[in-house]
């Protein structure tokens, strides 16, 4: 089938784990092929757990299950007995000068190992300089110099887990001076130097494109979409720059926008069904909207699972 | 505002580090290279980084020290967390361990130097979220203590739980403890009374002792390696009415300890 | 007066005996087992027993919380419920002055 094709292809470039590790599993195989997942809130774990088979799959922040027991491993394990589970790296910081923190690198590899995410991503961004930590995820400016070292650090988090992880775009609210890279460039030249894929977070897109006045359309015509291994959607706020003009927020606090799932449409028509995350992170609701978010991403990559794969419609998308 | 050449001669600072060394800093400009499209100033733009940080933070904070938030009221609470936050940032990328500098904090504020126990609470809750991130490890067996000789086990020493705290106040934090995270909360607390608290996580949930003084001093002493005997000496000299009874009864079913190990006798 | 009151070995071990046979002990592990589902829940800020504690974020946030120097008190914690021992009650003091930075 067409769609299950597209999810094999994204499977070369992407993250998903190989038979190889078949015989080491200690969690039940999934596949979430053609489904959609939502962020894993402990609060819904009750609800999620009296009917798994209503999401495709939890995604999990890395950083929440590097304590070193307690209730959210309890959590975590009993959520990977009944469900696939992809684990988002949030404070790696791969975007920043300083080499990547060896100890939080070992710990994110544990948690490869211990739970068998179906996929592992991280941020184009940075989060800690100087020993200080700052809990956001913030912007780098795109030069050579930043490459080379986004691009040394992935390398460095591949070879820690043993696979490809995807890259996340990032959402942004400024641009650096001194870039001298297209953001779809400096993402495609990291894929071509180190193997990994890509995470789309067409909400990131929205966002960005909005505050910085460029075509969310062109940006996903450049945007190297055969490296995609999964898309990430959520919701924003609005608030006004210096100018007045919107400044979007990715504040993951509501329901997905309508132009967020007009792009996410248009992309799987030309895709092919990827693997598709609602996130949902502050003012969470009860479990059934959430779910119902996913249902609703479901539906489109059910409706597109006829659309062309990727392999023969890249670069397709016009705006 | 001109932008280097990649290949510049000059070395300029980490982009980081000035970003970095204002972002916690409202009141200063935002570094020169950050940039809005087209011309438009980056202002506002860089401030929603600000924002961010200190946001996610202070709600950090606040998630970690609920019962403190709820005594301060959540306005003066966010003003003082904010304080913090640009005072001593966190060192570690694991928010669930930031604020072990939270108390100090709180003791050298001028402004509610009076509420004499609210340093004693955070730490509380400090060791609380200690104790739920703590190594899962089974408690001590009260049969394995129970199968000793009683020679062994007057020189047996025991290892303590990997979620084992214990704070001691000379207030009544495990009352104002109680009150706010699972009520009810009374109408009137009588803050003066001391009190000290043994936290701990035999399985998955947190749970909290009141213990006497003379079980603390005893709980302490065997954490520190004293052998059993010891610590019961230890505790009833301060505290003469130190029961021992109730003090191996919280031994025993606490989940202080994980283990105990007899002593081999070649001391002696 | 004693320097030194000696629990001695065999009265240490009567008194874990009778600990053990009094049947209170070792009952937290069935009761917590009932507790752990409950306890995967957690995080209501506040009011619960299970309050978890903060987790990361990948999000920002619009709620503007960055600006602000100046500690302007506003009555509103629990802590004028609290009695403390000489003439002073409990609550803040309406007392205005800068933030240290």
């Amino acid at each position: 089938m067409a769609g299950e094709d597209a999810i094999q292809s994204g499977a070369q470039s992407g993250a998903q784990s190989g038979p190889q590790s078949a015989d080491l599993n200690r969690f039940p195989a999934f596949d979430p092929a053609g489904r959609a997942g939502a962020s894993f809130k402990p609060q819904h774990f009750e609800a999620i757990a009296a009917d798994p088979a209503a999401i495709g799959f939890l995604e999990v922040h890395a950083e929440n299950y590097m304590g070193a027991g307690g209730p959210p491993h309890a959590a975590l394990s009993a959520i990977r007995n009944l469900l696939p589970v992809s684990l988002h790296g949030v404070c790696m910081s791969i975007g920043g000068l300083e080499p990547l923190d060896r100890t939080h690198l070992a710990r994110f590899a544990g948690l490869v190992r211990r739970y068998e995410p179906f996929l592992v991503s991280e941020h184009l961004a940075w989060s800690t300089h100087d020993d200080v930590f700052f809990n956001d995820l913030l912007p780098l400016p795109y030069t050579g110099e930043t490459l080379a070292r986004v691009c040394a650090h992935i390398d460095q988090v591949q070879e820690a887990i043993s696979r490809p992880m995807l890259l996340e775009n990032p959402s942004t609210y400024v641009l650096f001076a001194q870039s001298t890279w297209a953001e779809t460039d400096f993402l495609r030249e990291i894929v071509r130097r180190t193997g990994c894929g890509l995470l789309l977070d067409i909400n990131n897109v929205f966002v960005s494109a909005t505050n910085h006045g460029f075509s969310a359309m062109e940006y996903l015509a450049d945007f190297p979409l055969d490296h995609v291994g999964e898309i990430h959607l959520a919701g924003h706020d609005e608030q006004e720059d210096d100018e007045g003009a919107p400044l979007l927020i990715d504040s993951h606090d509501r329901p997905v926008a309508d132009p967020v799932w007009a792009l996410y449409e248009r992309v799987l028509r030309q895709c092919g069904p990827i693997t598709t995350l609602v996130e949902w992170d502050a003012d969470v609701p009860e479990w059934p909207v959430l779910q119902s978010e996913a249902a609703a991403a479901e539906r489109i990559l059910h409706d597109c699972r006829g659309a062309a794969t990727r392999s023969t419609a890249s670069h397709a998308l016009q705006a | 505002m001109r932008s280097r050449p990649d290949n510049g001669a000059a070395p300029r600072p980490p982009f980081e580090a000035a970003f970095g060394r204002v972002i916690l800093e409202p009141d200063r400009p935002e570094p020169d290279f950050v940039v809005g499209p087209r011309g438009k100033a980056a202002s506002r733009r860089f401030d929603v980084y600000r924002n961010n940080v200190t946001h996610s933070l202070v709600t950090a904070l606040e998630e970690i020290f609920p019962a403190v938030a709820l005594i301060l009221g959540e306005r003066n609470f966010r003003m003082i967390a904010r304080d913090f936050v640009r005072a001593s940032p966190p060192r570690s990328r694991l928010v669930f361990e930031y604020g072990e500098g939270f108390a100090a904090h709180l003791a050298g504020f001028d402004p509610i130097r009076h509420l004499a126990y609210l340093p004693d609470v955070a730490r509380l809750e400090r060791a609380w979220l200690d104790a739920y991130h703590a190594a899962d490890e089974a408690p001590l067996s009260p049969g394995a203590v129970g199968a000793l000789s009683p020679e062994a086990l007057a020189s047996a020493h025991f290892t303590p739980h990997p979620a084992m705290r214990l704070i001691r106040s000379d207030y009544a934090v495990h009352t104002i403890f109680v009150a706010h995270r699972t009520g009810p909360m009374p109408e009137r607390i009588d803050a003066g009374i001391a009190e000290s608290v043994l936290v701990t996580r035999p399985a998955l949930q947190v749970e909290l002792r009141h213990v006497q003084p003379g079980e603390a001093v005893f709980l302490l002493a065997l954490r520190d390696g004293a052998t059993l005997q010891e610590a019961a000496e230890c505790a009833v000299l301060g505290n003469p009415s130190f029961d021992l009874a109730g003090a191996i009864g919280l031994l025993l079913s606490s989940g202080a300890f994980s283990a105990c190990q007899p002593a081999t006798h070649s001391e002696d | 007066m004693s320097t030194k009151i000696a629990f001695s070995a065999a009265y240490i071990a009567g008194t874990v005996a009778a600990a053990l046979s009094a049947g209170t002990l070792a009952t937290t592990t069935a009761a917590q087992a009932q507790e752990k589902e409950k306890c995967y829940g957690v995080s209501m800020a506040g009011k619960n027993d299970c309050a978890a504690g903060p987790g990361t974020t990948c999000a920002g946030t619009s709620k503007v919380d960055y600006q602000g120097n100046a500690w302007t008190y506003v009555d509103s914690g629990t802590c004028t419920t609290m009695e403390l021992p000489g003439d002073r009650m409990g609550s803040l003091e309406p007392l205005e002055r800068d933030m240290p930075s």
